[in-house]
Order: C-alpha cells, then sequence, then structure tokens
C-alpha cells in the first residue's frame, strides 16, 4: 500500500502547521493531485484517515482536486489536453511533448478549528 | 524508539553492515521528529496560542470556537525534495556521482552491479547502498566484491527516502569521486516520486516482464534518465518484442538513455560502462 506513507507526510505537514496556527482540530484538508502525478487519491484517502488516527486532523474532510494533465509540443508549441506521459501534438504529430500541468501534489490549504478567545488579553 | 513516550515506531527503516552483526542503526532516531502524534501533546498555553497569532499577523475574530482556513500550497513530498537537494549539494561537492536503481523484484539490479561494478572499479572508487524490506542478501552480494556497502532495510516501507539515503552515506564511508550506486526497494510505483538526491535513475527491466511495462508504470519512465533491458540471453525462448518495448519508453519519456544487457553472459555491459565512465568523468 504505497500511498501510506504519503498520507503519513500529509498528515504530519498538516498537523505541524495546524500546531502552529495553535488549532483546536483540522476540519478539512485540500489536496490537489494532478491527474498525471502517479497518485491515487482514492487510496490516499483510505490511508489517510489511517494516518491520522489520534491526531488533530482525525477527524478531517480530505478534499482532493484533480487537475487534467495538459501537454506543450517541442516542436509548434501547441497545447492540448493529455491522459497519459505519451501524447501525440494534435497540430503536428511530434511525440516530442514537454507536461505543463497535471504533476502537481500539493496540499492546498487546511481548515482549522480555534480554541475560543478572549477579548484585550 | 520513540523518546516521548517510548512507542515502538513501526516499520522504521533501519541500517545494517555486513559482516558487522552487531551494528544496527535506526533512521529516524535523531532529528526527524515525531510521524507520529499523541492527543494532548498539542494543547499549548494560551499566551503561546496568542504571541502564534500576532506573529502571523492573520486576520482573526475574538468570539468562541472559530474556524480558518489556512493556505500552504506545499508540495507533499517538500520535506523529502529538499532534503535530497541537500543530499544532492554534499553529493557534487564531493564529486560523487549517483545512480539510484530501480525495477521490479527480480529484474536483476543487484546482478547488474555485481557485474559492471569490477570493470568500473579499475577507474573509479564505488560505493553501494542497498536498499530491501527485510534483507540483507544484496548487501551481502555486494560486500563479496570488496566495495563499501550499507544495508537499509525499509520493513513496511516500499521505497528508499531522502532521510534514509542521507544517513546511509554519513554511515558509509565514500570516498571523493566515487561513483554511488543505490539499489531502490523492488518497486515501480512508489521509488518513482521520491527523490533520493541522485544524478541519475536508472530503470531497469527484464526481457521476462511485459515489453508494455513502460505503460503500465509511466511515471516511474518518465522519471528515468537511463533504462537498462536486462536478461537478453533469454530473448530466443521468451517472447518479448524489443524494439516494441523501446518504442513504448520512448513514448513515455524521449530524453531516455537506451541500453541492452545481459548481466549473466556479460552482453551488451561495455556500452553501458563506457557510457557510465564518460558521464564519470565528465561529473
Ligand atoms: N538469465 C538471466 N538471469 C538473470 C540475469 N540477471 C539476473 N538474473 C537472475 O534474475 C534473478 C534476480 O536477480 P537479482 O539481481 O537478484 O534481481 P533484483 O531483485 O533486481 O536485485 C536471479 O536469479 C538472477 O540470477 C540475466 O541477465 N540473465
Ligand atoms: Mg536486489
Ligand atoms: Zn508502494
Ligand atoms: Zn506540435
Ligand atoms: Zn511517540
Amino acid at each position: 500500500m504505497h500511498e501510506m506513507s504519503i498520507a503519513m507526510s500529509i498528515v504530519e505537514a498538516v498537523v505541524a502547521h495546524a500546531q502552529k496556527e495553535g488549532a483546536r482540530r483540522v476540519s478539512g484538508v485540500d489536496l490537489r493531485i494532478g491527474k498525471l502525478a502517479g497518485i491515487e487519491p482514492e487510496s490516499l484517502k483510505f490511508c489517510f484517515s489511517a494516518a491520522a488516527k489520534g491526531t488533530l486532523a482525525e477527524e478531517a474532510l480530505l478534499a482532493v482536486d484533480e487537475p487534467e494533465g495538459v501537454g506543450e509540443c517541442g516542436e509548434c508549441g501547441m497545447r492540448f489536453p493529455v491522459t497519459f506521459y505519451y501524447a501525440e501534438c494534435p497540430g503536428c504529430r511530434s511525440l516530442r511533448i514537454t507536461i505543463v500541468s497535471g504533476e502537481e501534489f500539493l496540499i492546498q490549504s487546511i481548515t482549522i478549528e480555534e480554541e475560543g478567545e478572549q477579548e484585550n488579553v | 524508539m520513540c523518546d516521548t513516550c517510548g512507542c515502538s515506531a513501526d516499520g522504521g527503516a533501519v541500517l545494517r553492515k555486513p559482516g558487522e552483526s552487531d551494528y544496527l542503526m535506526h533512521v529516524s532516531d535523531g532529528n526527524h521528529g515525531h510521524t507520529h502524534h499523541h492527543a494532548g501533546e498539542v494543547h499549548h498555553s494560551s499566551a503561546n496560542v496568542q504571541e502564534e497569532h500576532h506573529d502571523h499577523a492573520h486576520d482573526h475574530h475574538h468570539h468562541e470556537s472559530t474556524t480558518r482556513k489556512i493556505v500552504l500550497e506545499q508540495d507533499v513530498l517538500q520535506q523529502n525534495n529538499l532534503l535530497a537537494e541537500r543530499n544532492r549539494g554534499y553529493f557534487e561537492a564531493r564529486h560523487i556521482f549517483a545512480l539510484n536503481f530501480l525495477s521490479s523484484p527480480g529484474s536483476g539490479k543487484t546482478s547488474l552491479l555485481e557485474k559492471i561494478i569490477p570493470l568500473l572499479q579499475q577507474r573509479f572508487p564505488v560505493a553501494v547502498i542497498e536498499g530491501d524490506q527485510q534483507t540483507t542478501n544484496d548487501a551481502d552480494r555486494i560486500h563479496a566484491l570488496g566495495v563499501p556497502v550499507i544495508q537499509i532495510n525499509t520493513g513496511s516501507g516500499c521505497h528508499l527516502d531522502a532521510l534514509m539515503v542521507n544517513r546511509a552515506v554519513k554511515e558509509l564511508e565514500v570516498q571523493d569521486h566515487s561513483l554511488l550506486c543505490i539499489e531502490n526497494v523492488g518497486n515501480l510505483v512508489c521509488p518513482a516520486l521520491f527523490d533520493l538526491g541522485e544524478a541519475l535513475k536508472v530503470v531497469i527491466i527484464s526481457v521476462t516482464e511485459g515489453d508494455d511495462k513502460p505503460l503500465k508504470y509511466p511515471t516511474m519512465f518518465h522519471e528515468a534518465d537511463l533504462c537498462i533491458l536486462n536478461k537478453i540471453d533469454l530473448l530466443p525462448y521468451v517472447e518479448f518484442d524489443v524494439a516494441k518495448c523501446r518504442e513504448n519508453a520512448m513514448r513515455v519519456n524521449h530524453h531516455l538513455e537506451w541500453f541492452e544487457v545481459s548481466a549473466k553472459s556479460g552482453e551488451g555491459l561495455s556500452v553501458l560502462q563506457e557510457w557510465i565512465e564518460k558521464r564519470l568523468s565528465h561529473h
């Protein structure tokens, strides 16, 4: 289950930020995982809940945004959607394609709940 | 072992050395911090909380429990990537040329190292880091060649990461101007995501696997710099289309350097040897 160690590093990063911000708990985590990133979002979600047990992020809802792959042709510069690492340029048939989007793998944001605070401390 | 609570870090990686049966080191001991967290450890005093809030100058409203969204845009693998860059800097400063060998279990990573190291060793010092979940078999095989070698046992982990390599290099005597061969855990999925600080990634497939392997594991072949097709001595006995496999690999990654070898018969090894030597001397 190779998403486990990745889930653990996400939990680690999320909890570290939440602690720094003085959070009582983390209620949401937004991830951005490009369709070409080599990560299975469903498997990651499963691992996340296991990895988050007993942490501030235990009840966090994991939302995953999955941007589509975009390739750019090395010959004619055309940009077009890709679903895989190899693609043929629809403009000039070249195979020299560079992936310009879809490989993202980011913790976009976290939503935290804070302790109740007093005015004028 | 966790200093905070004494709990054992389940599946944590350890280092072992062939011929030194009482040597064992935990990778995550030391500066790595906690990979697990305990409820209750996190309650700062309220004074602390206030201080941190003002440090960060975030908008916040003073009422009971509030919810706040914090934008991070942080690469999930950031910690690994930062450490990998430190490894890379260390290697560059010492003119160490590090190769990360990746394949499915049994494609012939260790066999290839056993065959090519004696050839390369005549011109450059060579050192090896062996990755495996449980055993020290591969490190024992390399140890027999008389080169410095250390075993990383990842336990339940299915890939090496930059921290493991960072620790292993400290424990291994790698001379300046060395070739450092890192044999990753046998797996074509996760090791592709974890930069170790290597100069190049070398993916190995053998003719007993499918010629569509590059299409099944595109991330790995996309990340690799070299692809070595091994076990070509078996080509007469298997249905494997070399040209098709190469074409598939090049489609996923048109920068890929392609080699065809047999670690058993030695065929093709001199071409690979010359290529590595050339890169090493320009390094
Ligand atoms: N016929 C043949 N067998 C090989 C070759 N290279 C490795 N093997 C065999 O493949 C098996 C796995 O090799 P090993 O080097 O341990 O693979 P690793 O798991 O990738 O390190 C062993 O039984 C080797 O003897 C080769 O070029 N030809
Ligand atoms: Mg091996
Ligand atoms: Zn895995
Ligand atoms: Zn084009
Ligand atoms: Zn602990």
